[in-house]
């Protein structure tokens, strides 16, 4: 690395021997590998949205004996169908017509919805924050129920506390998202009148700034639409945010336990480090790196429960227009919005594995 | 065996299974009024739970429980079938994939991991929604999404087997490699597939429920518990026990077999941790 002797040392910093290891030079091979390592996980990122487009063009074009007829709707004439066939180039070889797929994926063409007559892009797009604005509420909540319920569970393992929380998060995952919001609905909206059964909002929402209700309001500084957009999120964040408080709660628990028996927790308790530190502070940091691993397919799952949990509280989001899609054998926009959902989830499994590279040393 | 008796949340998931399979099959003797699957009697429409009808009738006049019991047989006949199906494909996927150590290996995973960046329900109501509703189209969607959850699995247990020295041993005695595969890979990783596919049964569970909810499964009258859910939303709040009867079977058979299969991995295999995972 110096060269041989009397040679200038390659990088040299005012007062320091080039004899030892440099440590900004160790800092910098570092911060290179980690920059190489994203990289890498970047690059996965083409081929997963090729093998995505994949998929679901073969289950739209090659699945179905004749698509187009599936896309003109049941009651369509022969003549309709042939027209259609035309129209979208299914009368093509299947190869051409993957490409021309691809490429107008790639140009945000997604096509243009057989009901409402408008380029379904646009309609995803414009849905896109309602969808992102419950599922980051029920994120949200169910990190801060979930870990905290889990670590104290831990603690108290195999006391009332710890049962009644396995109950709660065994049942949880068990429950179908959509029992669970028609039976929030009947007793908090039908029968307590708490809070409204259905939408997001009353009447039209805050004028648009970042597209998500409560932080528009507050934004603008209308705390009555805030209140009310507040009422219209909590029940579709708590069907929402159920399963996965009950998975973070799980993985927290199993995290901590798994942590309370190493050496290095005794240490601390020999060294007289005050136990909430040791819990809150130490043990949580090494518990949390197994939930973390979760949080992305926690994310997914809550994208994919939207569908069933808009459709239930009528929410405008991208789940409620994949059912309306269904509804109306909207062929395309259901295509379009299984394409949208998977590049949802690649991408939050993209940011979890930078920010799990990040955080935990052993996985550089 | 033992151990697993004595965890006392894994017994009561076993019981619940156990039940559940009875139900299906005696469904036509249990069942009070059988015929109610396909029959209707408008005037007992919308009865409250009563001494005749256990969980009252529905908006056709049919008894809930009559139409539970024989939902419990399409429920398992879904179920089983399409975890089957998917272990079936999953599992020499993962097999070959880890024992093989090349390009078509790579390839493999490759395929099951853009499988898996969709998130399964969505993937499955694309192919249900083409194919239109049936029984048959559920089970075939919900095989399609499932199998690579056991391709992972095999292919990380498989690696981890790889190397061990039975193996070496194996090979060394001039075993082929799908002898070895079959007969020394495959039961030493028997556990944990046996525990995924027992948790896997009931998050099938509730995908084909939800699909049958967003009207994608069986059409009517098929007594499917997820469309029943959804049948009864037009009579709220009155007829609560038409929504509650059939969510309530779902979350105790889904729940009977995520309990069994934490039991079964206590029992199998101390080294894992009570996590949840995939399906």
């Amino acid at each position: 690395m110096a060269g041989f002797q009397g040679a200038a040392p390659l990088v040299r910093v005012r007062g320091e021997t080039p004899l030892l290891p440099h440590p900004r030079r160790a800092a910098d091979t570092d911060a290179m590998r980690l920059i190489a390592m994203i990289a890498r996980r970047c690059l996965w990122m083409p081929p997963t949205l090729f093998g995505l487009l994949l998929i679901v063009f073969a289950v739209s074009h090659v699945i179905p004996s004749d698509p187009a007829r599936i896309m003109a709707g049941e009651n369509a004439t022969a003549d309709q169908v042939a027209a259609i066939r035309h129209q979208y180039g299914l009368d093509q070889s299947l190869p051409m017509q993957f490409l021309h797929y691809v490429d107008d994926v790639l140009h945000g063409d997604m096509g243009t919805s057989l009901f409402t007559q408008r380029p379904v892009a646009e309609d995803l797009i414009a849905r896109l924050p309602a969808t992102m604005e419950l599922a980051l509420y029920a994120m949200a909540l169910a990190v801060l129920a979930g870990v905290p319920l889990g670590v104290v569970a831990a603690l108290r393992r195999n006391t009332w506390f710890d049962h009644v929380v396995r109950l709660v998060t065994v049942a949880g995952l068990a429950m179908a998202a959509f029992w669970l919001a028609i039976l929030l609905q009947l007793l908090f909206s039908m029968w307590l009148g708490l809070t409204p059964v259905q939408g997001r909002i009353d009447g039209w929402g805050p004028d648009p700034i970042t597209g998500f209700f409560t932080i528009d309001a507050v934004l603008r500084g209308d705390w009555q639409t805030l209140f009310d957009a507040v009422r219209h999120l909590v029940l579709p964040t708590l069907t929402l945010a159920l399963p996965a408080i009950a998975t973070i709660v799980r993985f927290t628990r199993a995290g901590m336990i798994n942590v309370m028996s190493s050496n290095f927790v005794f240490y601390q308790v020999a060294m007289g480090i005050p136990r909430h530190r040791i819990v809150w502070k130490y043990l949580l940091r090494a518990a949390l790196i197994g939930t973390l691993t979760q949080i992305g397919l926690i994310f997914g799952n809550l994208i994919a429960g939207a569908v069933v949990v808009e459709t239930v509280f009528d929410w405008p989001g991208l789940g409620s227009f994949a059912v309306n899609s269904i509804l109306h054998s909207d062929y395309n926009a259901v295509m379009s919005f299984t394409v949208f959902a998977g590049v949802i989830f690649i991408l939050t499994n993209l940011a979890v594995d930078i920010a799990q590279t990040l955080l935990d040393p052993r996985e550089r | 065996m033992k151990r697993l008796l004595r965890d006392r949340s894994a017994l009561f998931g076993l019981v619940i299974i156990v039940v559940l399979v009875l139900c299906a099959i005696f469904a036509g003797v249990l069942a009070p009024f059988p015929q109610d699957v396909t029959t209707y009697h408008l005037p007992r429409r919308l009865l409250g739970p009563n001494a005749v009808n256990y969980f009252g009738t529905d908006r056709m006049g049919a008894d809930i429980f009559s139409r539970l019991l024989f939902g419990a047989r399409l429920t398992i006949l879904i179920a089983v079938i399409a975890t089957s199906a998917a272990v079936l494909i999953g599992v020499p996927i993962g097999l070959v994939a880890g024992y093989y150590n090349n390009r078509f290996s790579d390839l493999l995973m490759r395929v099951s991991d853009v499988f898996l960046a969709v998130p399964q329900i969505v993937l499955a109501i694309a192919i249900a929604q083409t194919l239109g509703p049936a029984i048959q189209n559920v089970i075939l969607a919900l095989s399609i999404t499932y199998w690579p959850f056991w391709a992972r699995l095999v292919y990380a247990e498989t690696r981890s087997v790889r190397n061990e020295v039975f193996i070496e041993a194996a090979v060394a005695l001039g075993a082929s490699p799908l002898r070895v595969m079959v007969l020394h890979v495959l039961p030493s990783i028997a556990s944990s597939v046996i525990v995924r596919t027992t948790i896997g049964l009931g998050g099938t569970i509730l995908v084909a429920a939800a699909l049958g909810f967003l009207g994608l499964g069986p059409p009517p009258p098929t007594p499917e518990w997820g469309r029943m859910v959804a049948e009864s939303r037009e009579f709220l709040p009155q007829a609560w026990w038409y929504a509650a009867a059939p969510g309530l079977a779902i979350l105790l058979v889904v729940m009977g077999f995520n309990l069994l299969g934490d039991g079964l991995r206590d029992a199998l295999d101390p080294r894992l941790s009570r996590g949840n995972d995939g399906p």
